[in-house]
């Protein structure tokens, strides 16, 4: 019997097998640190006398809580200024890169590894944050860990762990025109509820996965955790290498033969067999949005709030009520009437270039509702260079939109970037929880594309609805 | 890490799913730069609310949280455990847990019990019908007895040994260090490395403000 991807990138990495129950040894080869998960680890280090092993696999970016406006003045929240400052003074002892607020490099973690070409297949890639499942985009096995194993990993560059299950999620059929990566994933997280991934790593195959870009792959992998999952990945091709050449860290003539020669070895082979499989039809798929309060609870952008009395599974239907009553909803009420105040495009999850050029696109030469705030903050400061030298700036601040810098921003609020109780939200982020994005706000999550036509007609929309606010206006090609 | 035998406590009814460490701690409260003095921030959003279980006083001084399927689901803050074992909790009992939740609590000393939907139904009516009534959970026989009722519960074997021992793991792993470096001298050097750092030369901005 064959093995999938997921057993492969395992066993290329067992430093030792584990004996009597005892978990296997695994090496990491990327190790990426900020400013929230951290510091508790090097304190550990630090009493316990211990050196960060391999100063050389890591890297470290302030993006949590940094703000992003007057970057170039002390951050005012004194706490979140402490947390940066312990990151820097912690990278600067213990010999590990980091880049900080205002440099090229900073940004969100899960962005700046890709970008960097630090990020490519047939890695182990670790980081204090649940969204390293990014990077499975690539055909690494990379998922979140917490402090403990921060500390764990900075001394040993290694994690005791227990094998995964192996999950195939196949996407077939044509993607229509106005739906994303982003929902694939939401529409995959609905299907298999938000722990329907525990103790699995998924990996997303068919045709749809494949025609999709890197960005657009680092969007699925991102939210695998949103089901349960401690990874997700997609089997590196032509399109992975393609992105990968070329980056600063990218290997270079003799040596990029010899890694894409190892890369083509990482597909499951024919002959696998994953412990489940789930099966979706991209044709199927329209826009797709949340209604409640974690991201399992989603449906298309045509349907209706649901009604709890529908529900057939007693945990599922109170958490059904809990979540309408939260969201201020009324079971019924169609989701495209909901009326948005603040629209946040980015994050880890929607952030990268093109996510910004997919708005634009839709925003361009219209007006944005007058009642309907919209928030662009890029993944990296390297994003924002990227989109200002294409104009893409100028795009969004003409339609009345906030252009702001680089890091996590409104995803998780840590920053001064947050919604007022009951404020509503369309967010291209990753989670909807209660409170996420600010105490008492309420957060639907979206693509790039709604977010962008969100913020034209002031609720939540899908670019097909545009057409009879060009007829009103004029605008709009 | 204490070494954790048995330990009897007063149970805490928690009936909602899905408790997500956003809610188990927020966002704001990640701040702090020490790995104690997160008892504050436990539930803050939920504990403004009067009713919410912890406010009632027969419930406050709880060390057994029994809650519902999927607990500490969402970001891999390990201030969420810390969060929980600051307040006092010892154990949570609940029928499945998020991945990294579960991991973080073992390394933390925090024991983390599978026990079935059913079971939990069961121990969530006594601990309802008589408020401040206690569990004792023994990580020995995986038991957790409330009154007459004793539930059995599932713990990964390896997690238990450590916690009954109180071991830590990265003395654990240290222990192997040969085979790491072994390990490290069969790599490719094609494996990319972050130091030297490279960068793309196209746009190169100065740092907006020393770093000290």
């Amino acid at each position: 019997m064959g093995t999938t991807l997921a057993e492969k990138l395992w066993a290329d990495h067992l430093v030792r097998k584990g004996e009597d129950g005892a978990p296997d040894l695994i090496y990491i080869d990327l190790h990426m640190c900020h400013e929230v998960t951290s510091p508790q680890a090097f304190e550990g280090l630090r009493l316990a006398g211990r050196p960060v092993r391999r100063p050389d696999l890591t890297i470290a970016t302030e993006d949590h809580n940094t703000p992003t406006l007057d970057i170039d003045k002390p951050i005012a929240d004194l706490t979140s200024r402490t947390q940066v400052d312990t990151l820097r003074a912690n990278a600067k002892e213990f010999g590990v890169r980091i880049h900080s607020l205002g440099d090229s490099d900073q940004g969100i973690v899960h962005v700046v590894g890709p970008q960097l070409g630090l990020t490519m297949p047939g890695m182990t890639v670790v980081c204090g944050d649940s969204h390293t499942s990014t990077h499975g985009a690539f055909g690494s096995l990379a998922f979140g860990i917490g402090t403990s194993e921060v500390e764990h990993v900075l001394a040993t560059q290694t994690l005791p762990l227990k094998p995964f299950k192996t999950m195939a999620i196949n996407v077939d059929g044509e993607l229509p025109e106005g739906s994303t990566a982003k929902d694939i994933i939401l529409a995959i997280i609905a299907k298999i509820g938000t722990g329907g991934g525990q103790g699995y790593v998924l990996e997303y195959r068919g045709e749809a996965i494949r025609k999709l870009s890197m960005e657009a792959r680092m969007t699925i992998c991102n939210m695998s955790i949103e089901a349960g999952a401690r990874a997700g990945m997609i089997a590196p091709d032509e399109t992975t290498f393609e992105y990968v050449k070329g980056r600063p860290h990218a290997p270079e003539g003799a040596d990029w033969d010899a890694a894409v020669d190892y890369w083509r070895t990482l597909t499951t082979d024919d002959d696998a067999v994953f412990d489940t499989e789930v099966n979706l039809n991209a044709a199927d798929l329209e826009p797709f949005v949340t209604w409640g309060t974690n991201p399992g609870q989603g449906l298309p952008l045509s349907a209706t709030v649901p009604n709890p009395a529908e529900i057939a599974d007693a945990d599922e239907r109170e958490a059904a009520v809990n979540a309408i009553r939260y969201m201020g909803l009324t079971p019924g009420q169609p989701l495209r009437d909901l009326a948005i105040d603040t629209v946040f495009l980015g994050s880890c999850t929607n952030g990268r270039i093109e996510d910004l050029r997919a708005a634009a696109e839709i925003i361009q030469g219209r007006t944005k509702a007058a009642h309907t705030r919209m928030l662009v903050v890029p993944g990296s400061a390297r994003v924002r260079l990227q989109a200002e030298q294409e104009g893409l700036d100028k795009i969004f601040i003409e339609f009345g939109a906030e252009w702001r810098n680089a890091g996590c921003s409104m995803c998780l609020g840590m920053n001064p970037d947050q919604l007022k109780p009951e404020e509503r939200s369309a967010s291209t982020s990753n989670r909807n929880f209660e409170g996420r994005q600010g105490k008492g706000g309420r957060t639907h999550l979206v693509s790039p594309l709604v977010a962008a036509a969100t913020a034209v007609r002031g609720t939540l929309s899908s670019p097909a609805d545009l057409a009879d606010v060009d007829v009103l206006v004029g605008a709009g090609a | 890490m204490e070494k954790f035998t048995t330990h009897t406590g007063i149970g805490v009814p928690l009936r909602r799913s899905n408790v997500d460490t956003d809610q188990i701690i927020p966002a704001v409260y990640l701040k702090r730069v020490t790995r104690t003095g997160f008892e504050d921030a436990l539930f803050a959003a939920w504990r403004g609310d009067e009713s919410f279980i912890l406010n009632q006083e027969e419930y406050k001084a709880g060390s057994v949280l029994v809650a519902g399927p999927d607990f500490g689901t969402g970001s891999s803050r390990e201030h969420a455990v810390w969060a929980l074992k600051d307040y006092g909790f010892k154990v949570v009992l609940a029928s499945r847990f998020a991945d990294i939740f579960r991991g973080n609590s073992g390394k933390q000393g925090l024991v983390t019990g599978i026990v079935s939907q059913e079971n939990i139904e069961l121990l969530w009516k006594m601990l309802e019908t008589e408020p401040g009534k206690e569990i004792t959970v023994s990580l020995e026989d995986r038991t957790a007895s409330c009154g007459e009722l004793t539930v059995p519960f599932e713990i990964d074997d390896y997690v238990r040994w450590r916690l009954m021992e109180g071991l830590d793991d990265i003395g654990l792993t240290l222990q192997n260090e040969a085979d790491i470096t072994a390990f490290e001298a069969t790599r490719d050097a094609w494996r990319p490395k972050t130091l030297p750092a490279k960068t793309d030369e196209k746009f190169v901005v100065e740092v907006a403000r020393p770093v000290e």
